[in-house]
């Protein structure tokens, strides 16, 4: 596990990864914190052996299914009722066109 | 009217199910407490007063009418501000889903209306219930009723404090890491987190979906136990959903009978971090428990001191992915859309706006704990230790019937004391993290107070899972031995906070 201390311009690219635009003070005081963190977490890396098995979950349930059945759901107005805007019965968002460039 | 406030629920059931007392003279009590001293303790985000009053009005006229009424009908409840409830907002604490008000109830919440309960409002909690204090709600802390300038407690604050400020008798709490019991402990109540699958998440905003189990809070095991039966039980809705009756918990919690239970004491979850008071009140719980006829063990679960480590590894990797859901584009904020920005600008600046300080903490540590490259000593090596944790707990229930801890190392801490250091709030929930991620059920229970501070302590209970019965004997069992060792029940020392 890395030991190198996170630096703020890490921590901008996680940020980036996760799409969270942080300010420059933040950037500035979640460095060090998120490096007290991480730095306490890392005593899990040489706990565990190879043989012992991750567990995901609690509980030993796979593969739970239900009835393929027709049910009354949420109407078009339900549905866009908290939408921050929308247009024709569909949901309104900012421009997709054009971001590869 | 302080009389019905201090009744307990399953006191004030009896009344209303007579007609001693009406549902709605017990509704307008609480919403009247609600109004005279929530303004000092910040338990509610929202209040339903008109909703409430109608649903008592309805179970009066149930009862007059002589239908048969449920084992909690017409007893006001608060529910944390977590669960959906059609009608009034859900905000989870956060600026993201203010004024956001959710299309359909969580089946916590439609439970508690089918079994004609009168839901007060919503409480407070620490934003998307990440934190141990309530401090990072975007809507102000909570304050505990002990002490006015200290936490309630936290994820689930509101909840507990209104409990123990006599604003609800009884309320709905969610634990990921500790946010039902840790508020517990801290303000003298009782809490409990049910089997994971023993009680639905669906309708209920995700944190750590792994973790995450909603559950009851109230002020007596008896209270807790009666709430705990009318919400838990098999969902269809939930995938995770236990297909399995609910264990018998409100008779182990009238029952109270430990006689020749085998208790274990953990071993890792005493000495250095632990106040004096909380460690000699957890000591007495130990003496009249074995007085009251169990049998006191020592065991070692080496592993849990690893707990914290592992959760905070595990946590932030599901709230990185759980939260990605607020993209702006479908509910609630949406920030700087001004019809230049691309959708993926609207959406950087919207989360950065919208969310707080310990949130975007979480996913950026889970974003770097997931990102490739460290996914495998990270998240990889947390999950294997989860393995190792449970299985610590499979021991130990080889030869004990629960185990037993502090619930959580300090009293109330002030406000303010913590919340510029994140491990110091982390180790809150030092000792409650490991029947989360084992899936355990545990509940805490009112110890006495820290004679240091005069402030409550806490005793953690874990069962097997769903065994949850167990806890409530124990709890019960508590209850009883200090009503008779201190002359009163431990509740009649909770402070009635003057408006």
């Amino acid at each position: 596990m890395s030991s190198a201390p996170l630096t703020s311009a890490d921590v901008a690219r996680l940020a980036s990864l996760a799409r969270i635009e942080l300010t420059p003070q933040e950037l500035e005081q979640f460095a060090p914190q998120l490096d007290v963190i991480l730095e306490s977490v890392t005593s899990v890396a040489e706990l565990a052996g190879a043989d012992v098995e991750p567990t995901s979950h609690a509980l030993p349930l796979t593969n739970v299914f239900r009835a393929d059945e027709v049910r009354p759901s949420f109407t078009a107005a339900q549905a866009l009722a908290g939408a921050p805007a929308a247009e024709d019965n569909r949901f309104s968002v900012p421009r997709i066109l054009d971001e590869e460039a | 009217m302080s009389e019905i406030l201090t009744a307990t629920a399953a006191e004030l059931a009896r009344r209303i199910a007579t007609g001693e007392q009406s549902a709605e003279e017990v509704t307008r009590a609480h919403l009247d407490r609600i109004e005279a001293v929530d303004p000092k303790v910040n338990a509610f985000l929202a209040v339903d007063s008109e909703r409430a009053l109608a649903t008592a009005r309805q179970v009066d006229a149930k009862r007059s009418a002589g239908e048969e009424l449920g084992p909690l009908a017409g007893v006001p409840i608060a529910v944390k501000d977590l669960l959906c409830y059609q009608g009034l907002p859900t905000t989870a604490g956060s600026r993201m889903l203010e004024g956001w008000v959710p299309p359909y109830n969580a089946t916590v919440v439609d439970r508690l209306i089918a079994a004609d309960m009168v839901i007060l409002g919503k409480t407070n909690l620490d934003e998307f219930a990440m934190g141990s204090s309530t401090e990072t709600s975007a809507y102000g802390p909570s304050r505990n009723p002990w002490d006015l300038d200290r936490i309630p407690g936290g994820s689930g604050g509101g909840s507990s404090a209104a409990v123990a400020s006599f604003e609800a008798p009884l309320a709905i709490g969610t634990d990921t890491g500790g946010s039902i019991r840790q508020p517990a402990s801290v303000t003298g109540t009782v809490g409990v987190k049910p089997t994971y699958g023993g009680s639905s998440r669906y309708g209920i905003i995700a944190m750590a979906s792994s973790l995450d189990q909603p559950g009851p809070c109230a002020r007596t095991t008896e209270d807790a136990a009666l709430l705990h039966a009318v919400i838990a039980g098999h969902d269809p809705m939930d995938a995770t959903s236990i297909q399995a009756p609910v264990p018998p918990v409100v008779e182990a919690a009238r029952s109270g009978d430990v006689a020749g239970m085998k208790i274990g004491i953990v071993r890792e979850f005493a000495g250095d971090g632990y106040a004096p008071g909380v460690e000699q009140r957890f000591q007495e719980s130990l003496t009249l428990l074995e007085n009251a006829g169990a049998e006191l063990v020592e065991v070692s679960c080496p592993h849990f001191v690893h707990a914290l480590a592992t959760y905070y590894l595990i946590m932030p990797a599901e709230v990185s992915s759980n939260l990605a859901r607020y993209d702006a584009m479908r509910y609630g904020l949406r920030v700087g859309d001004d019809g230049e920005r691309s959708t993926e600008e609207v959406m950087r600046l919207t989360r950065g706006r919208g969310f707080g300080s310990e949130v975007k903490r979480r996913i950026i540590i889970g974003t770097h704990a997931l990102s490739s490259g460290y996914y495998d000593a990270y998240y990889g090596s947390a999950q294997k230790v989860r393995t190792l944790i449970r299985q610590d707990f499979d021991q130990a229930f080889t030869s004990v019937d629960v185990l037993v801890s502090p619930s959580t190392p300090t009293t109330a801490f002030r406000i303010g004391e913590r919340i510029d250091d994140p491990m110091s709030m982390y180790r809150a929930d030092l000792c409650t993290i490991p029947a989360n991620l084992a899936g355990n059920a545990a509940g805490s229970f009112p110890a006495g107070l820290a004679p240091e501070d005069g402030l409550p302590v806490g005793l953690q209970v874990m069962a097997p899972p769903m065994a949850d019965d167990r806890i409530y004997r124990v709890g019960a069992a508590l209850e009883r031995a200090q009503a008779s060792a201190w002359g009163a029940p431990f509740t009649s020392q909770i402070p009635f906070l003057e408006a």
